[in-house]
């Protein structure tokens, strides 16, 4: 209470004397919560429920770090964040950690100057189409309406796309899933175009989700991750590091159910580490040395928040595809904790 | 103080700067700059501070850099090659039609509006004022949102016009669609010999505007009205129309046809144009209205009675004596509707609209992270339009009034 | 012969008017169908009600306010599907505020009405209006909660300044007093509130729960923004507007170049500094939330117009007000404050509401920087996937509460009109 009255009494006065930044994680552990960054609501990845609470799959990773630094998964404060005002959320301050579907790309790491610490979905665009349209490839869309969401790399790729198959098409941008998903049912647009996870989610949300198709051309690579400011190289490895315990624990068959027995010791040195009965990995992140343990025991390894959120058995139903373990063909792989 | 009290035969004193009115403005105004340049310097050096931190030093080079991203509506050439900054002018001409065609309805609709609602016809009278009292009191933004809704909810889709069993058809004889994509009409194509028609439609214009300096000098000499309207009309019509017959019909119609997803050929005027352009000018036209209404109350009633008791009919009386004189009263509000409707015309974002808002502080903003730039840029955009329709609006506010006298 | 006569000796019995000069006829034949345009524009008139009649009164009539989804509505009425606003309304006027606390913003509501009191009506005792002063101090530790220590401290600030006013000149002459006034406030707020309000804190916890503004929405949310913008904008207004009619030149051409830099941007630009330019002002690592933001910006642009109409009542007195006032051997700020501005303010009034019309309306721009107004909401709502695809209830409902506040707001101010005019014309 008095530091929501201190900050009260900084924004009321205007006043702005330059809050020291000593390092995101100890203004985090200062402040005592985790501020973070999340879409306006996409089904499954970030939304509020009726009481203002959020869920989803980026907000299990945030839930994940604020457990990990502040051992508690509740001590997170989300911002919900438009295409355009994440990065300066990020640049500015505004927030600590930005887990919001964002891809990865070269510019976003280099040019605007942020560390993404990982992928925790792999993503690519693909196209949704009313089946009564009897189109069954992208390449057959010469001359289509398209409903694009604006403020993402989709705008980028579709142009790409289309004008690499050298083909016309009429972009409609819209602001909002909500009001993409009105053009597209009204057939304002014959296709609505953003990454496959959207696609899915959006059509489960359908009165009659079979009466339209994903077409099987997935034209991008969006691998999603979170991310972070530059420069700030702690903070970086705490969140990198937390998403690769939450990926290594699901390969080493650590879940929020048998966590506990786990962590009095078992005989796999790495499963020791992680959970921090053996060695000190969470003293050099500087945090705890039960971090890890935390940081799983709030939504489980990734595969349990992976399933609860949008997994198969969820109305999003996602498949884990390219999301599986690389032991099970997949591309989720973390280096080890050593 | 007292070390300034040894100075006082130098007929000066510091303490003169704060308690001699002759030094006292100098002072203040002084003080008030010297407040004014460390408050910008504080901002400015902030902004400085935090741009070096992130690494992005003020630069516009991004302008000229391939945009990558595509604009459906574009009045001049563009496609996603071309740059950052023809995409903003590309937004920016977007901007001025929307704005352009939606001071001009506003106008007419205003005007018809705020006479009729003067009208002694009661039900016409009140279902006006309801009109008016809708419109104003009602964000313009719903408005935008409820009329891109109303399109997309109730029109066809282009599908429906497809197969026998189309549930929607074209009208005026398959020359125009109205989709839920926007409407499809007919586009001229000009063909060799053309040229002429035009020519001839240019100089008939010329003519009509010679015919009503002449008409009214002689109205002036002799007191004799000619059916000008009339005759203006035939001059408009008979050259240009015979122009066209005896060229051979250079200029032919492209009808809209359904090819594929969508109708192809004619003018494609997108939904949201529509919504945007219908919205702001029924919006702003409740303005207008209201405007003209206490225009013509301001000019007094003996006005009225003169032209009756002079044999003058009632539509010339509102057309040659009342409106006139009411002009001068309408005309400051009215340049400041074109102005708020020039700046709600950023609201196109809202329906996707690509106009400069949408490209330069939209797309542009998004793609290239320069918010600082791109936000310089957009408001130099709209403080240059707004400052250019004041000036020449109020250049024109001094012409009428000049006359007057 | 002598009976017959050629004027009428008895009175003919009174007769009535014929039918069609009397009653509803003769009203109908005057004011609808006095000539051919009239008629025709009468029975346009009356299609086009037939038309909308027709369309609207079976949707309205045959609605449900039962139902948990779209669909269920669909299946049990024809017409409109008033349900989503029975389970949304609570969210459509609060936002996310939490609902065991929604009489603080009640609370708050009703007490701006006493807040308003003084101007709204006469012969109120003048003591009110120190609540009215005390009023947004207390609004801001209504809703946002936290201590009330804060607010206090805040007000010690101006209390500060009045003292040095009132008793410093005694000491130390007035230009110092006023320095003193201007610089002890902001070096209170600066170094010293915040301390000393904890201090306070601990020793009497007097705190209410924070709710942060993240939580704010909806209806709410709109008149928070429009009364912040509209009441800070005032003093602000005031300034820009004595600066614009000054003889200093420089002063002139600051507040000339403010004001007309502001007016000639839309408002959206100006939330979209303050949803990704504004930190880049400040020095670095500051942040505000972004409500605060959005209202910091309003109020620059609402004290861009509300200086405009204080220009406007400033040259609608009469110059022998200035001229009596100088007469009288009043200073500058005496003379604005005891003679011009309590007139220029009292014929401006109208003008400022019908600004705060403007403004409330446009509020809801900042649903497109993504805070969750009432157009916001209606998204969200939209997105959730049993009231997938309803359109015309969310908005009308929102059309109508916006137009119920704004039209009763226009009525009053024209009531204040014809109350406050002073034969100055």
């Amino acid at each position: 209470m008095k530091k929501s009255a201190l900050i009260g009494a900084l924004t009321l006065t205007g006043l702005a004397a330059g809050m020291a930044s000593a390092g995101t994680v100890d203004d985090v552990k200062a402040k005592g919560f985790l501020q973070c960054g999340v879409t306006t609501g996409l089904v499954g990845f970030a939304a509020p429920d009726a009481n203002g609470n959020w869920e989803g799959f980026d907000v299990g990773f945030c839930r994940a770090v604020a457990a990990a630094v502040l051992g508690d998964p509740q001590a997170v404060k989300f911002t919900p964040t438009t295409g355009k005002t994440r990065f300066t959320a990020l640049a500015s301050g505004e927030i600590d950690l930005l887990a919001r579907n964002t891809t990865w790309t070269f510019s976003r790491d280099v040019d605007l100057k942020f560390t993404f610490v990982g992928v925790n979905y792999y993503d690519g665009q693909g196209f949704m189409v009313p089946k009564e349209l009897g189109v069954s490839s992208a390449k057959e869309l010469d001359g289509a309406t398209v409903c694009i969401q604006t403020g993402t790399t989709t705008e980028l790729n579709l142009a790409d796309y289309f004008r690499a198959n050298n083909m016309n098409y009429e972009p409609v941008p819209i602001e909002t899933n909500a009001e993409a998903q009105q053009q597209y049912l009204a057939g304002a647009c014959d296709v609505y175009t953003t990454d496959a996870s959207g696609l899915a989610a959006t059509r489960a949300t359908f009165e009659n989700p079979s009466a339209h198709i994903l077409l099987p051309e997935i034209i991008s690579k969006e691998p999603l991750g979170p991310l972070v400011r530059h420069g700030d190289d702690q903070w970086a490895d705490i969140a990198r590091w937390t998403l690769n315990a939450l990926i290594t624990a699901e390969e080493l068959g650590v879940t929020k159910a048998n966590l506990e027995e786990m962590a009095k010791g078992t005989n796999n040195p790495e499963i020791n580490r992680l959970l921090g009965t053996e060695g000190d990995l969470g003293g050099m992140l500087g945090l705890g040395k039960d971090w890890a343990k935390n940081a799983i025991a709030a939504g489980g390894n990734y595969g349990e928040i992976f399933n609860s959120n949008i997994g198969e058995a969820t109305t999003i139903a996602l498949a884990r595809g390219l999301n599986a373990q690389w032991k099970d063909g997949g591309l989720i792989y973390s280096p080890p904790f050593r | 103080m007292t070390a300034m009290t040894d100075q006082q035969k130098a007929g000066f004193r510091l303490s003169q700067l704060i308690y001699d009115t002759r030094y006292r403005s100098m002072t203040i105004q002084a003080v008030a700059l010297i407040l004014f340049m460390l408050g910008i310097a504080w901002l400015l050096s902030n902004a400085a501070q935090n741009l070096a931190a992130l690494g992005k030093p003020l630069s516009f080079g991004f302008l000229f850099e391939p945009s990558g991203y595509d604009i459906n509506q574009q009045l001049i050439e563009y496609d996603s090659q071309s740059s950052h900054g023809r995409a903003a002018i590309v937004g920016l001409l977007n901007t001025m039609l929307v704005a352009l065609m939606g001071c001009i309805t506003a106008t007419v609709i205003g005007v018809v509006i705020g006479v009729l609602r003067l009208s002694h016809n009661w039900i016409v009278a009140r279902l006006m004022t309801v009109y008016i009292e809708g419109f104003r009191n009602v964000p313009v933004l719903l408005w935008i949102v409820l009329f891109m809704a109303v399109f997309i909810e109730s029109l066809p889709q282009p599908r429906d016009f497809r197969g026998d069993d189309a549930t929607a058809s074209m009208v005026l004889s398959d020359s125009v669609a109205f989709t839920n994509r926007g409407f499809y009409i007919p586009r001229p194509e000009w063909h060799s010999g053309s040229m002429v028609v035009v020519i001839v439609f240019l100089l008939s214009l010329a003519g009509i505007w010679f015919f009503g300096r002449w008409a009214r000098k002689r109205q002036d000499a002799t007191g004799e009205i000619l059916p000008t309207f009339w005759i203006k009309l035939a001059i408009f019509v008979i050259p240009s129309v015979l122009a066209f017959f005896v060229m051979g019909q250079p200029i032919t119609l492209e009808y809209p046809a359904l090819k594929g997803f969508n109708f192809t050929g004619g003018i494609y005027m997108r939904n949201s144009l529509i919504a945007l352009w219908l919205a702001l000018s029924l919006y702003t036209a409740a303005f207008i209205a209201e405007a003209v209404r206490s225009g013509i109350q301001s000019v007094s009633h003996g006005q009225t009675e003169a032209a009756f008791a002079l044999g003058v009919r009632p539509g010339r009386t509102m057309q040659l004596v009342i409106l006139p004189q009411a002009l001068r009263v309408i005309i400051p509000p009215l340049i400041s509707q074109y102005l708020n409707l020039t700046k709600n015309s950023s609201l196109a974002i809202a329906v996707g609209y690509m106009d400069v808002t949408g490209t330069l502080g939209g797309i542009t903003l998004n793609q290239t992270g320069r918010e600082m730039e791109s936000l310089l840029l957009l408001m130099a955009c709209y403080l240059t339009i707004s400052l250019s329709v004041s000036a020449v609006m109020n250049w024109y506010n001094n012409a009428i009034k000049l006359k007057e006298r | 012969m002598a009976d017959l006569s050629y004027v009428r000796t008895q009175m003919v019995p009174q007769q009535d008017p014929p039918i069609t000069e009397t009653g509803a006829i003769k009203w109908a034949r005057e004011n609808l169908f006095s000539g051919v345009t009239n008629s025709v524009l009468t029975l346009l008139a009356l299609y086009f009600l037939y038309q909308v009649l027709h369309e609207v009164i079976p949707w309205l009539f045959f609605s449900t306010w039962n139902a948990n989804s779209l669909a269920e509505c669909r299946e049990i009425a024809e017409g409109g599907c008033w349900a989503v606003i029975r389970e949304r309304w609570p969210q459509l006027v609060f936002g996310f505020y939490p609902s065991e606390y929604y009489w603080r913003p009640v609370l708050t509501f009703v007490l701006m009405l006493v807040a308003l009191a003084p101007v709204l009506f006469n012969g109120l005792p003048r003591r009110m209006v120190w609540f009215s002063a005390l009023f947004p101090f207390l609004a801001f530790w209504l809703l946002w909660g936290g201590s009330l220590w804060l607010p206090v401290a805040v007000i010690a600030g101006f209390a500060l300044a009045a003292m040095s006013v009132i008793y410093l000149p005694a000491l130390t002459g007035t230009l110092l007093a006023t320095i003193v006034a201007f610089i002890a406030p902001v070096l209170w707020w600066l170094f010293l509130a915040a301390p000393v309000a904890s201090i306070l804190q601990a020793i009497l916890p007097l705190a209410i729960e924070p709710i942060e503004s993240a939580k704010f929405g909806g209806f709410m949310l709109s008149v928070t923004i429009g009364i912040t913008g509209i009441s800070l904008s005032l003093p602000i207004g005031i300034l820009l507007a004595l600066g614009r009619q000054s003889n200093l030149i420089a002063v002139k051409a600051i507040c000339v170049g403010f004001i007309e830099f502001i007016r000639g941007v839309p408002l959206i630009t100006l939330l979209f500094v303050a949803s990704t330019l504004l930190n880049y002002f400040l020095p670095p690592g500051t942040t505000f939330d972004i409500i605060l933001r959005v209202m910091i910006m309003v109020t620059l642009f609402s004290s861009a117009y509300m200086a405009e109409v204080i220009r406007g009542g400033l040259s609608a007195l009469p110059k022998g007000q200035y001229e009596a006032a100088d007469a009288l051997g009043l200073d500058y700020w005496k003379s604005m404050r005891l003679i011009i501005m309590p007139q220029a303010l009292k014929i401006t009034i109208p003008s400022i509401v019908s600004l705060f019309i403007g403004l409330f309306k446009d509020t809801t721009l900042v649903s497109i920087i993504g805070l969750l107004d009432p157009i916001g909401l209606s998204n969200a709502i939209r997105a959730d996937q049993d009231w997938n695809g309803i359109v015309w209830e969310l908005y009308g409902f929102i059309a109508l509460m916006f137009w119920i506040f704004c039209f009763s707001m226009s009525r009053y101010s024209m009531y204040l009109e014809r109350k406050l005019q002073t034969g100055h014309r």
